[in-house]
């Protein structure tokens, strides 16, 4: 093991992929689209959310050619809309919502716990099926005419000014939502329920604690979003009159009840990511994660805060000065729980014998850029700062550093963290680190100048602008096809791991989770013995001891244990 | 897969090559001595322990689930506190075009319901197949006649004009006594125009809230149809209640939120 990488393969020459995991226990398209089996499920939804985002990423590369001049010259105007709106609808719900939890975590959630599946297998797939269901619609919607209220539909625009797909996108949202409450709700029952013997909630990766906290986000938030909808949709059906002031009904309660559920919605899609970055860190470093329990609590106080800063939104929506002030106070208190991850992490990194690996570079990607998103979401958390930046590319800049800097970033490191377990199979390490690099890269030259287009005014939803913003346009612009580049290439080369990647083995990382202890790809029932947690999260000298042993063990009784166990069969290493 | 577990359990036994007593083991770790895996009753999915973990996790996600619809209700019932609030007078008008006497006769049906589905739940525990059966289908009959006497309300809705939308009218808020039978019983004063006219929302939620309801009742009718049709087939009587047992939390549910609207949308304005 040399000292810049901890990556140990086993010897390519003889190492061979299991020829019994999951991937190979039954075959055909049927055996996909009727599992049950958690991890079947994710690699449907991996395939299915990359399909979604790449549709959404050529959307935003049509607004980003569009404000590449001042006029609107590439489409009309109102095209422009629902271009916008498109791109928001999709990235937000059938991207950033299900991202990692729908993947990584349907995929590891119960591998991590030690059990066999999610505790409701039938409604894992049912989920699914329900976000295929909303994300067709949404297509559909968008192709026969498009919407162009902007991803928050609101009213009276929606209800009363608009003749587009309102009701189909509403619909098409509402269906996708409750795909994200049955994974959340299944989520919650898996991690009370299907814990291994000895896995107690405070040996739990934390990972595990984060999708626990943005599940009860996801049960809980949803449902406020999803009749918000039903009552936008019935007020352009049947007239009815909860938010038409001609009526008595008041808009301004459609905005509380949206975003009741989307404000919660921004940490539904951060917190997994943020539970990717602790492993990564943890493990990137050699060390048990700085502060495991503060780590560990500060995810449900975010979820728990997360409850109630939705009217920050709503500062210049004409709700009274003091409801400004008690939600400007609570929006502060956000912070609190983010800076306490951000300073753990930065103190699991002191003295921890740091490696540079794809996803290392990722998660130190997410740090910087969640931070600045972060710090920038202070800035418009007080009311002063707020009145003057909403509505304008800063505001865009801003949650654009948290989801695409923070979440995407978190996925892609997760992605590469455990692509050689669910495949069997090593990334090209070269290649990834500079396809991370041209992202990080790309981004910043993508969103830091909006930063810039904000303090001077420039207002967001708008095809055209005055001339002298041009050049920081020319210059976001041009960063997005960087960041293109960079999401183009993970999608190649990891495409062509699936064939010539070098074989993994159980545990390339030597990481310390219950996931690394089985074989990659794992079986179809995860594990042959039920795995019993006898150590803390991450103990790196446990994990030590465990391949000491098992060398040992395997070099006193070789011959008897190939006679017992077949010729092929690993040394187990989970007790 | 999902509906043979076992037989496929017994396929990945046969081709695993490790110690099949190991692998036993992850389905009851407590008691290596029933090991061999034929005290597991046939409905077990092969990521449980136990039938008591696996109907534990089921009530779980079932609780978790009327979580989610309490929220989905809550909307409405903000909705209801805040435009109470603003239009009092209206909301007391609305509220006097209701009947009390239909409204109060279908919370006695939708409560005797909950009765019988809980009679249901006991009958499935204790293996009463016939007692299942005939209690299943009295909750749906039951059910259906909430159906039937909201029907009736929604019906005296419409051809009074107090549906919200193009057809609505005022006559009743700014005449009263256009109304009779109801003038007699709370000799309401007339409205003026503007509170008059947020009668609308009042109707607006009534509808809302009142359909809500009662699109859950035809959801739940649905599963009450399908499960009396499993159950005069011998099901959910050998032990494996858990489908009766959540659906009737499901049902109690519904039941309780009728309680509440029935007291909010009828009582509340009643002097």
């Amino acid at each position: 093991m040399s000292s810049h990488t901890i990556v140990s393969l086993p010897d390519q020459s003889t190492a061979r992929i299991p020829k019994r995991n999951y991937l190979t226990e039954e075959n055909g398209l049927l055996s996909w689209l009727l599992t049950s089996d958690h991890k079947r499920i994710a690699i449907l939804y991996l395939i299915s959310i990359t399909f979604f985002f790449f549709i959404g990423g050529a959307l935003a590369g049509l607004i980003r050619l569009e404000l590449l001049t001042p006029q609107s010259d590439l489409m009309a105007a109102d095209t422009y809309n629902k271009v916008f709106t498109m791109h928001g609808i999709i990235m937000i719900f059938l991207f950033l919502v299900p991202s990692v939890p729908a993947t990584l975590g349907n995929f590891f959630l119960p591998m991590m716990i030690g059990a066999r599946d999610l505790a409701l297998p039938r409604i894992n797939l049912f989920s699914w099926y329900l976000y295929m269901a909303g994300g067709i619609l949404a297509l559909y919607a968008m192709i026969t005419g498009g919407v162009d209220t902007g991803w928050t539909f609101t009213t009276p625009l929606s209800t009363h000014y608009v003749n587009t797909n309102v009701i189909t996108t509403g619909m098409a949202i509402f269906i996708a939502g409750f795909s994200s409450i049955f994974t959340g709700l299944n989520f919650i029952v898996t991690i009370h329920k299907l814990r291994a013997p000895g896995m107690t909630w405070f040996r739990l990766p934390l990972f595990v604690w984060a999708h626990y906290a943005a599940s009860i986000l996801m049960v809980l938030g949803t449902p406020v979003l999803a009749i918000a909808l039903v009552l936008v949709a019935l007020e352009r059906i049947a007239g009815i009159g909860v938010f038409d002031p001609a009526k008595g009904g008041d808009p301004l309660l459609f905005q509380h009840l949206f975003w009741f559920y989307s404000h919660p919605a921004v940490y539904i899609m951060i917190l997994p990511g943020m539970g990717v970055i602790s492993e990564v860190i943890s493990t990137f470093s050699r060390k048990r994660v700085f502060g495991y329990t503060a780590v560990a609590f500060s995810s449900v106080a975010i979820a728990v805060f997360g409850f109630f800063v939705w009217a920050h939104h709503m500062f210049i929506m004409g709700i009274s000065n003091y409801t400004v002030l008690v939600f400007s106070l609570l929006t502060m208190l956000v912070a609190v729980p983010s800076a306490i991850k951000i300073f753990n992490w930065t103190f699991t990194l002191y003295k921890g014998s740091i490696t540079f690996e794809t996803p290392m570079l990722y998660a130190f990607g997410f740090m910087g850029l969640f931070t600045i998103g972060g710090m920038t979401g202070v800035f418009l958390g007080t009311a002063g700062t707020d009145i003057h930046l909403t509505e304008t590319y800063f505001i865009v800049a801003h949650f654009h550093f948290v989801m695409v800097g923070g979440m995407l970033m978190a996925f892609l490191s997760g992605i590469h963290f455990w692509w050689p377990k669910i495949t069997g199979r090593m990334y090209p390490e070269r290649l990834s680190q500079l396809a991370a690099v041209i992202t990080f890269v790309g981004f910043n030259f993508t969103f830091f100048p909006q930063f810039i287009l904000g303090t001077l005014g420039m207002p967001r939803r708008y095809a055209s602008y005055p001339p002298e913003f041009q050049i920081l346009n020319v210059f976001s612009t041009a960063g997005a096809t960087i960041l293109g580049v960079g999401y183009l290439l993970p999608v190649l080369y990891l495409t062509w791991s699936l064939k010539y990647g070098a074989i993994a083995g159980n545990n390339p990382w030597q990481a310390t989770g219950l996931e690394w202890q089985t074989q990659s790809p794992p079986l179809t029932e995860n594990f042959t013995v039920m795995p019993v947690m006898d150590h803390e999260a991450y103990d790196y000298e446990w994990l030590e001891r465990q391949t000491l042993a098992s060398q040992s063990e395997a070099n006193l009784s070789q011959a008897k244990q190939e006679q017992a166990l077949g010729k092929e069969k690993e040394v187990p290493r989970a007790g | 897969m999902p509906d043979s577990p076992a037989t496929t359990h017994g396929a990945q036994q046969a081709a695993n090559s490790a110690d099949p007593a190991n692998f036993a083991n992850f389905a009851d770790p407590a008691n290596a001595a029933n090991s061999a895996g034929a005290e597991q009753p046939p409905y077990l999915l092969h990521h449980f322990k136990s039938a008591s973990q696996q109907a534990d996790a089921a009530g779980f996600a079932m609780w978790l689930f009327l979580l989610t619809e309490l929220m989905f209700f809550s909307g409405l019932f903000t909705a209801y506190l805040i435009y109470r609030n603003w239009y009092y007078t209206a909301f007391v008008a609305g509220s006097h075009q209701l009947s009390v006497v239909l409204g109060a006769t279908n919370t006695v049906v939708l409560i005797f319901s909950s009765f019988t589905m809980a009679m249901a739940v006991w009958c499935s525990k204790t293996g009463r197949r016939r007692e299942l059966a005939l209690s299943l289908t009295l909750t749906f009959l039951l059910g259906l006649g909430f159906l039937g006497v909201k029907s009736v309300e929604y019906r005296e809705k419409f051809e009074n004009h107090h549906v919200p939308g193009r057809h609505y009218s005022l006559q009743s808020f700014l005449y009263p006594q256009s109304d009779p039978q109801i003038f007699a019983e709370y000799h309401d004063r007339p409205l003026p125009l503007d509170e008059a006219r947020h009668t609308e929302v009042y109707f607006s939620l009534y509808f809302l809230m009142t359909g809500m309801h009662a699109a859950h009742m035809i959801i739940g009718l649905g599963i009450l149809g399908f499960m009396i049709l499993r159950a005069r087939a011998g099901a959910y009587t050998s032990g494996h209640a858990t489908f009766v047992e959540n659906f009737g939390l499901y049902w109690h549910f519904i039941d309780i939120v009728w309680i509440y609207l029935f007291a909010l949308l009828y009582l509340i304005s009643r002097h």
